[in-house]
């Protein structure tokens, strides 16, 4: 019964969607779109409860759970399975798209009554064709006649808390950005670019940012301890189909500003605005469709993914076609000098605009070769690296003045003074790394910006009394707090890059090996036994130079379905982790262990979040006049 | 202004070339396969052991002889080499030589594996660490290689060989005999 | 006797990871690791996989460079055997050309943008 109402819900939202997209057309759509906007929040939770409450209960006559879930598997994951699976998550994207059209319709106040019936009608389209999705391609609560007496389980890689956190906060920031999407739909077909719309939108385009921002991080941080390899990044196109909204999103932010502050670069910031979602949907499309292989198992359905792309078709076709009829009217804004705060937010996007060209370009080169010669290549990590380093290394090194300039116009001499502090730490920084023996180039550069910008950051808060430290804008510790958290982020991948020692060697019990200052010696190697698992456990005793632990990687062997997985023990601190693998056996007794020591590789996730919060609590300012804007 | 106008068009004609890339690769089989460069080439040098006394090992002046052979890449933990393994004995009955490569694969489980589903192989090369496999070019199980008397690899079927492409292989077969 | 079950399954799957090398050599093998794609995996380096094919790779990427050959003449074995598919680094021939001027080319776009959008405010 319970399925059923979910299911129910699901078309009662749809056909609210579809009213609250016919709002639009109507001068006193108002009254329409707004309540119909409310009531598919509740009607999608609604839905998503019920698809819990089925997955909790363990309900294996409602398809989905029993092919997916389990009665053995550990309560957690009878919760997070609900979107470990194509359906779920699904059900999970529209909820969170209905939530945030909700939140549009209680918030978005500011730009008076017409301009929130004809965003909200936008976003009713929008939820229009995720619902179809779901009713028609993706039923999340179609049963199963006869009902099996137990499900077929959930892949064991994703049974870890990560999943709790990961996938929810990454469509939040997707789906965030539909909002910012309607709005520039809105803005293009009232005509109302202006800087009070800028003003409107940048709350909305902050919070799905710092979702988007602590999902990626937190998705780094899961593949890095889960996946066993050590790595943090891939460069898989599941991963790039997260970091392109998350570039355009940044950069849009930032345009934003200029749009509010001068009323310039509008016709950029509407691209932007609806690119930025038109790459969460990309992104789902090319991770739902198979379009593109991914280490990061995803269900993949070719026919789903004909539907997905219809709806990409309509939402972006329409968009782009839209902005390319409208945008050519908007008015240019009031001019700016080159070196002046609009100047250096320019610069970051011209940056960011490459950079999404190379990721998006590198991501799709070998659908685009092969379809025009029939060659076969790969593009992966050397690629990224190499092409993307002379575009980072400038944006990391001109985002420490971005913050420094003033509004208009200033001379270098005054941006030079400014950064004097930064440049002396950055210096002091190399001599530092050099004293400590790290000799690469790359790494040297990546400590000497990571120092310079961190430094800049704290200089964004020059000139304002401590007892006034209740006066400075949100804004201010919001742009301070993230610009540091990337200079955290630097310096964790520029010292564990250079420094990382991993070692492999096959061991038998007694056997020793090394990694950096640590030295492990394998105690035992025993079975071991889980919930739904049966495990082969190494004890490794470390020593170093600062302490003694234990760590006891493991080889799992699920049951239902049956699956391996690697679980590795991490030791991890500031200075850096101890990551150990346990590998196959050879069969003599002797087994794979790996041990890597990967200096400051903490710092990475710890900036990403850091970052995450400066965007939360810039949101903040909300409508509060901006001080700093002189 | 025309450039202004280009601009203002350009983000619509791109996403259309995405969408246009994108329904072509739907179309696509979903299973990449991965192309041997090998084709065309003469059979790389390997020695491999043979299984047991039935079947001596393979080396790549067997492959020179004269004859036309195929080259079928099987283990007995791949369960689609078992699904092929009917063709194969089709294509033996029929005398086309056939010798086997086995992968990562011990001669009691292979004797086993025969025994079920039939032994269309003359000789069978034991490849423990898949060396054979990579110095084909191959990137999975099963793979067929079609090569001709001079030893020149003339084909890869990857993949399980299907009941239809029985008759083509033949006449691949016959058509590697006429050079 | 339920826990003792992986054990021997794990070593039926035991893979040989090839001759070990002083410490120079095995850096210079694990760098092409991953650059090496793992065929039967997706969009993976063999130094990212538990594929046994990937670990036979590793070991045929082993025991070249124990027998002297550097990361490059392995790198073009492999890829005489498998096309670039094989390698995550594109060459920087042909077509590739494109998508290796992307970052300069994209930038020098932007650039005449940035150009045109203080040209036309400059006034």
């Amino acid at each position: 019964m319970i399925p059923e109402i979910g299911h129910a819900a699901l078309w009662l939202a749809a056909g609210l969607a579809l009213a609250q997209a016919l709002a639009g057309f109507r001068a006193d759509g108002g009254r329409i779109a707004v309540p119909a906007a409310l009531l598919q929040g509740v009607l999608c939770a609604v839905a998503f409860a019920a698809l819990t409450w089925a997955f909790v209960k363990s309900d294996f006559s409602v398809a989905l759970v029993a092919g997916n879930s389990h009665t053995a598997k550990p309560e957690l994951y009878k919760w997070t399975g609900v979107w470990a699976n194509h359906e779920g998550s699904m059900l999970l994207w529209a909820a969170v798209l209905a939530v945030f059209g909700a939140l549009a319709a209680i918030r978005a106040k500011g730009l008076g009554e017409r301009f929130r019936t004809v965003m909200l009608s936008a976003q009713g389209f929008i939820a229009l064709g995720f619902y179809a999705y779901l009713l028609i391609a993706s039923n999340p609560f179609a049963r199963i006649v006869p009902a099996p007496i137990e499900g077929s389980g959930m892949n064991p890689l994703l049974q870890d808390p990560g999943l709790a956190f990961h996938p929810p906060l990454l469509y939040i920031g997707y789906v965030g950005l539909s909002v910012t999407f309607s709005f520039a739909v809105a803005a293009l077909l009232l005509n109302r670019v202006t800087p009070e719309w800028a003003r409107a939108v940048k709350p909305w385009v902050l919070g799905a940012w710092s979702f988007l921002t602590a999902g990626i991080t937190l998705g780094s941080f899961w593949a890095y301890y889960e996946l066993g390899w050590g790595g943090w990044w891939f460069w898989d196109p599941v991963e790039n189909a997260s970091l392109m909204p998350w570039l355009a999103a940044t950069a849009l932010f930032h345009s934003v500003g200029v749009l509010a502050a001068r009323g310039a670069l509008k016709n950029w910031t509407l691209l932007l605005a609806v690119v930025a979602f038109s790459l969460s949907m990309v992104g789902t499309f090319i991770v739902r469709s198979g379009l593109l292989t991914s280490v990061h198992a995803f269900a993949v359905d070719p026919e789903r993914g004909i539907f997905l792309l219809v709806l990409l078709a309509i939402y972006v076709g329409g968009a782009l076609t839209l902005y390319a009829l409208r945008a050519g009217t908007v008015t240019a804004g009031t001019p700016f000098r080159p070196v002046s705060r609009e100047g250096g937010l320019v610069v970051n996007n011209l940056i960011l605009s490459a950079v999404l060209g190379v990721v998006f370009l590198g991501t799709l080169y070998p659908l685009f070769l092969e379809a025009a010669t029939g060659e076969q290549v790969s593009v992966g990590p050397p690629y990224f690296q190499t092409a993307l380093l002379p575009l980072l290394l400038p944006l990391v090194a001109v985002m420490a003045a971005g913050p420094l300039m003033r509004w208009r116009a200033m001379d270098w001499a005054g941006l030079g003074r400014r950064l004097v502090p930064a440049l002396v730490l950055g210096i002091a920084a190399i001599g530092i790394a050099l004293a400590l023996g790290m000799r690469s180039p790359l790494a040297l550069a990546g400590v000497a910006l990571s120092a310079w910008l961190a430094a800049a950051s704290v200089m964004i808060f020059r000139g304002r009394k401590l007892k006034r430290v209740r006066r400075i804008p949100a804004s201010v510790w919001g742009t301070a707090l993230a610009h540091l958290g990337i200079a955290v982020t630097t310096l964790g991948i520029a010292v564990s890059g250079a420094g990382t020692i991993e070692t492999l060697a096959n061991l038998a019990p007694g056997g020793r090996l090394s990694a950096g200052p640590y030295t492990a010696q394998v105690d035992d190697i025993m079975p071991a036994a889980g919930p739904n698992y049966t495990a082969i456990r190494a004890m490794l005793s470390v020593t170093g130079p600062d302490a003694t632990i234990v760590l006891a990687p493991e080889r799992r062997t699920f049951v239902n379905p049956g699956n391996e997985t690697t679980e590795t023990d991490i030791w991890p601190r500031l200075t850096g982790n101890l990551y150990a693998v346990l590998g196959p056996g050879d069969g003599s007794g002797r087994w794979q262990v790996r041990l890597v020591w990967q200096p400051m590789i903490a710092l990475i996730w710890i900036g990403g979040m850091m970052a995450a919060f400066g965007g939360l609590i810039s949101m903040m300012q909300g409508r509060r006049r901006r001080e700093d804007m002189e | 202004m025309t450039v202004r106008r280009i601009a203002l068009v350009l983000p619509l004609l791109m996403f259309l070339g995405f969408v246009a890339l994108a329904v072509y690769r739907m179309g696509e089989p979903q299973q990449r396969v991965i192309a041997s460069k090998m084709v065309g080439k003469p059979v790389p040098a390997m020695d491999l052991v043979g299984m047991d006394e039935l079947h001596p090992g393979l080396n790549d002046g067997d492959l020179r002889q004269g004859t036309v052979t195929l080259v079928n890449l099987f283990a007995s933990w791949c369960a689609p080499c078992r699904v092929e393994a009917p063709q194969l004995k089709e294509l033996a009955d029929k005398g086309v030589v056939i010798h086997g490569i086995a992968v990562r694969d011990t001669p009691e489980n292979i004797t086993a594996f025969l025994k079920d589903h039939g032994d269309p192989f003359r000789r069978i090369g034991m490849d423990p660490n898949s060396k054979a496999v990579l110095n084909l070019g191959a990137s999975g199980l099963p793979e067929t290689f079609l090569i001709d008397g001079k030893g020149i690899i003339r084909k890869q079927y990857i993949g399980q060989i299907r009941p239809e492409q029985v008759a083509e292989i033949l006449k691949d077969i016959e058509e590697a005999k006429g050079s | 006797m339920r826990a003792l079950l992986p054990l021997a399954f794990l070593v039926l799957t035991a893979a040989a990871e090839g001759p070990a090398l002083p410490p120079a050599q095995e850096a210079a093998a694990r760098t092409l690791m991953h650059e090496l794609r793992c065929l039967v995996c997706q969009h993976q380096s063999i130094a990212d996989s538990d594929a046994d094919m990937a670990a036979d790779m590793r070991a045929v990427v082993r025991e070249r460079i124990a027998a002297g050959e550097n990361p490059e003449q392995v790198k073009s074995y492999l890829v005489s055997r498998y096309g670039d598919y094989v390698t995550f680094d594109p060459p920087k021939t042909g077509a590739n050309l494109v998508l290796w001027a992307a970052p300069l080319l994209f930038l020098a776009i932007g650039a005449v943008a940035v150009w045109r959008l203080y040209r036309r405010k400059g006034a």
